[in-house]
């Protein structure tokens, strides 16, 4: 039962940052732009929340007071990666470039750039920016007294528990709540699907694919904080490719936030299996094999592809998505 | 009589087009240094002359620059050649891990010799570049997503194969580590490229080989196969628009699923000639190689041409083998930044080529009417 409850809140842990990235990409691609550089995004989110955090370990606001030092870190990771998404959306939207190329620039540009700034803060050749253990949440947040020994729902509810968790869960109920019952989200899904139409009864189809983005940036800043805490070993410059399985997510999930949130669940359900898989009884145990953990990492993509096979003749995909706006063009 | 022949010179395309990619790379540069400037003013100077003069410094730098600029022309031209088809081929570091894989499974665990490794290398590349062809042709699944998932996949499979077959393994030849393949000079030396006419000129350099030679040969095939052949002219054709080629009796899927295996070998071979030069090992990773990204700046920068790819990758291992002489004063992740940059203005370059066209034809008009 133990492990139970290990793999189902480490499946949550690691769920959620696909779940915002994923959402990020969805906000995006329904203004119209298509968001390669989710990867980055994160990168740079996690970077300067990372950052944050630490300066408050070191004023010891962060000790004092832990949830709001986190609290404070995630809006800063949501705003940077906004601040970065800009750059996509200026090449995109203004200067009508390619945007899975700018997305790509961005995506080289995050990692170097994380790593030259760790250098320049921490000294050369250190790497790691380490994330201080007040951040987790613990029975003593909540004034609970600590159990003695194992427990299945003190496992199941704080062994990984993080201010992010609750966060996300509004963060998707937010999600929902704009996309479909907001003025605001008609017109951005309008411009992903007929800019020119959304032109012509006064919708601003430039501002509204810049939103579609920086919102993107704003998801995908807190998701790279959300993996980092999620991942354990402090931030090394990367988010482990969860940007591009969170593409992945996301149009597994059809663009829609509910199948997003069930396949976010799925995806990290598989990685989290991949890292158990010696010590998961139920498992087929492929005797003689070394290394089996890597079929299971490979699982859910191949997956996503067998079910794209059947999915994309009625996928649900921006129908302008990735393509420049242009107002004389019919 | 001359400035006539000035003036259309200037409005080529072609010529436009280089010089949209030099603006990109100066502008990259001079913002690179005013990176370096803000992290380490007092060694900003020598930081900036090690990028620029180190890939000439020596003859066993020179070789390097070499070394590395073979994988990365032949990424590129497999990004530039998918371009041409209309196709973003980011599946290129997929590609390529199963291209230096599929090089060395012939060169370790059966012995062959260089030509052949590098054969099956292309071999690799091919089979990994059709799935997202098919995909694509038959299911009409975006390239971009099915690339990136097949790179993953790849990656792990080459991981999980490797990690099971022993004899592939450094460890199996007499070395102690088991996370990387062999050393071929341990277990096939004959696999290794040979140093063909450099081996005079280089001394003992163990950078350098035929790879170099060899990329540049590809890049000319890929020029005459695109610029001189039907085939060419109808990939191009599917690439400006599909459903015109199609009207024009062009079989577009054929095209596409046969321009992304065209584009899978070029990336694959570009791995075989990597792990082939002997001197590095593949390393059983667990985040995907570079290399094959890194093809696609150099694709951008030369506008997908394949001509333009030699010089341009060229460039990038340039300034590469430049980055990494900065350390310790720098990190060699400073030039990545460059790179980035560099990318995201090559993004932009039709804007850029428009605004050197107007700045052409308004010096143009106002010549024309002071006459």
């Amino acid at each position: 039962m133990m492990i139970a409850a290990n793999i189902i809140s480490l499946t949550v842990l690691f769920a959620v940052p696909l779940l915002l990235v994923a959402l990020g990409g969805m906000f995006s691609e329904h203004s119209g732009v298509i968001n390669i550089a989710l990867e980055g995004m994160m990168i740079i989110g996690a970077l300067f929340a990372c950052f944050t955090l630490q300066a408050f370990d070191k004023s010891g606001f962060g000790p004092a007071h832990p949830q709001l030092a986190m609290l404070a870190a995630i809006l800063v990771a949501g705003l940077t990666g906004m601040i970065f998404s800009f750059f996509l959306g200026f090449a995109a939207i203004n200067l009508k470039a390619d945007q899975t190329i700018g997305g790509t620039a961005l995506n080289q540009f995050a990692p170097a750039f994380a790593v030259v700034m760790t250098w320049a803060i921490q000294g050369q050749g250190l790497t790691t920016i380490a994330i201080p253990s007040w951040v987790r949440i613990t029975r003593d947040t909540f004034g609970l007294a600590p159990v003695d020994g194992p427990s299945f729902w003190n496992n199941l509810i704080f062994k990984y528990f993080y201010l992010t968790t609750p966060v996300a869960v509004v963060l998707f109920i937010a999600a929902y709540i704009v996309m479909y019952k907001t003025r605001f989200g008609l017109r951005l899904r309008a411009c992903g699907e007929h800019p020119q139409a959304a032109d012509s009864v006064g919708i601003n189809v430039y501002k509204m694919r810049y939103a579609g983005v920086l919102i993107s940036g704003f998801l995908g800043g807190i998701g790279g904080l959300a993996y980092t805490v999620a991942a354990g070993s402090g931030f090394n410059s990367d988010v482990g490719g969860y940007g591009f399985l969170a593409l992945a997510v996301m149009i597994f999930g059809n663009w829609k936030p509910f199948p997003i949130l069930a396949s976010s669940v799925f995806f990290a359900l598989f990685k989290v299996i991949a890292a158990y898989s010696s010590s998961l009884p139920f498992l087929p145990k492929f005797e003689g094999v070394k290394e089996i953990s890597n079929f299971y990492q490979m699982l859910p993509y191949i997956v996503t592809m067998i079910v794209l096979i059947f999915t994309s003749k009625n996928s649900q995909a921006p129908k302008a998505e990735g393509i420049p706006y242009d107002k004389g063009s019919r | 009589m001359s400035k006539k022949s000035k003036q259309p010179l200037l409005q080529n395309p072609g010529v436009v087009g280089v010089l949209a990619s030099l603006l990109s790379i100066v502008i990259g540069l001079v913002l690179g240094f005013i990176l370096l400037v803000i992290l380490n003013p007092g060694a900003s100077l020598d930081g900036m002359k090690a990028m620029m003069t180190t890939g000439f410094a020596s003859m066993d730098k020179f070789g390097k620059v070499l070394y590395q600029a073979a994988p990365l022309m032949m990424c590129g031209l497999s990004v530039g050649f998918a371009f041409k088809t209309g196709l973003f081929n980011i599946g290129a570091p997929g590609q390529y891990t199963m291209g230096a894989f599929f090089a060395l499974l012939c060169g370790i665990q059966f012995q062959m010799p260089w030509f052949v490794c590098l054969l099956a290398s292309a071999i690799g590349g091919a089979i990994w570049g059709i799935f997202p062809g098919l995909f694509k042709a038959y299911f009409n699944v975006n390239e971009v997503i099915t690339s990136i998932m097949f790179n993953w996949i790849g990656m792990y499979l080459v991981n999980l194969i490797l990690a099971n077959s022993p004899h592939m393994l450094a460890s199996g030849w007499g070395a102690s580590n088991s996370d990387r393949t062999a050393a071929l000079s341990a277990a096939n030396p004959g696999a290794i490229l040979p140093k063909g006419p450099f081996a005079g000129l280089f001394g003992n350099s163990s950078w350098i080989n035929i790879g170099i030679i060899l990329s540049i040969i590809f890049a000319l095939i890929v020029w005459v196969v695109l610029q001189k052949t039907t085939f060419g002219y109808e990939l191009k054709a599917c690439g400006l628009s599909r459903d015109a080629a199609q009207y024009a009796g062009i079989n577009a899927k054929r095209n596409i699923v046969l321009s992304m295996v065209i584009a899978g070998a070029l990336s694959g071979i570009g791995g075989g000639i990597y792990y082939l030069a002997g001197t590095g090992q593949y390393v059983i990773e667990k985040s995907i190689l570079g290399m094959g990204f890194n093809g696609i700046p150099v694709a951008l920068l030369a506008s997908s041409n394949p001509v333009g790819t030699i010089f341009s990758a060229l460039f990038i291992s340039y300034i590469q083998v430049g980055g990494a002489a900065m350390q310790p004063a720098y990190s060699s992740e400073t030039i990545d930044i460059v790179i980035a940059v560099i990318i995201y203005l090559a993004a932009f370059a039709l804007l850029m080529r428009g605004v050197i066209a107007k700045a052409v034809s308004g010096r143009k008009e106002k010549g024309g009417a002071a006459k």
